[in-house]
């Protein structure tokens, strides 16, 4: 029988969400029983994608809505993190290392590098005005 | 989160307990400055031991405490990094700016 399961989760575009959204998927995808390390690669992944919806796509206003769709089927995990905020104009350019367009707020801009790092795949899509969507996966288990 | 200070000498040792992520990162730098200048402090010193998660923004809130400790010609140093939290440091660079100590009197012993 192939493991299979889904959740999806809403929330505030408030900073205090961000925890709360990778506690929530961590302890979803913790079904699997995945190493302490694969689980932290997972919840390092949703908080940067998580803050990404909050300060750019929402530029820090607490009124948007956060969506967290998470799916595992065996040992693949796919995390999709969307929002309704300004999106992205040029994801080439926001997804560069250090790319960061928060001067005042002491980014590392290292959100996108993170995210391809912990994750086996990221994808990003995004319209202007419309949103963005981050779309992630892992294999647990696999180096 | 919660944060504490000691002062040794002209270092201020910044004990940290919690996550770091965006959210925290905020009262983190609030917190640090305003003590760091009402102690006239030269260098900061973090105390990792007790935080249990951090992502990027912890990288960009110590970046911003390298900038403005560097005018005044301290230093910036960590001690008690788990080796998770250690994995992203190197990959964000910052170890060019900052070093990890593996104790407390070590840092302290090199920041004086």
């Amino acid at each position: 029988m192939p493991k299979k399961n889904s959740m999806q989760i809403q929330f505030s575009s408030n900073s205090s969400n961000e925890s709360f959204a990778r506690v929530a998927v961590a302890a979803f995808v913790s079904q699997l029983d995945p190493t302490m390390e694969d689980l932290y690669d997972i919840k390092m992944a949703v908080s940067e994608a998580v803050t990404n919806s909050i300060i750019h796509g929402y530029e820090n206003r607490e009124d948007g809505q956060i969506c967290i769709k998470c799916a595992y089927e065996d040992e693949l995990v796919s995390i999709e993190v969307i929002d309704k905020g300004k999106g992205i104009s040029d994801i080439e350019e926001a997804m560069t290392a250090l790319y960061t367009t928060s001067i005042d707020e002491e980014r590392a801009g290292l959100g996108f590098t993170v995210m391809q790092s912990m994750m086996d795949e990221v994808q990003v899509f995004s319209e202007v005005e419309n949103g963005t969507t981050v779309k992630m996966k892992k294999s647990l288990g696999v180096e | 989160m919660r944060i504490d200070f000691i002062m040794v000498n002209r270092t201020l040792v910044v004990i940290l307990e919690g996550e770091l992520d965006h959210h925290t990162c905020v009262e983190i730098r609030q917190t640090v400055d305003r003590e760091y200048q009402k102690k006239r402090a030269k260098n900061l010193l973090f105390d990792f031991a007790s935080i249990n998660f951090m992502d990027s923004s912890g990288i960009g809130m110590l970046m911003g405490r390298y900038r403005s400790v560097a005018i005044c010609g301290g230093e910036v140093g960590l001690f008690n990094v788990s080796p998770e939290a250690e994995r992203i440091l190197a990959m964000s660079g910052i170890h060019k700016l900052m070093r990890t100590y593996t104790s407390k009197e070590e840092a302290i012993q090199a920041l004086a």
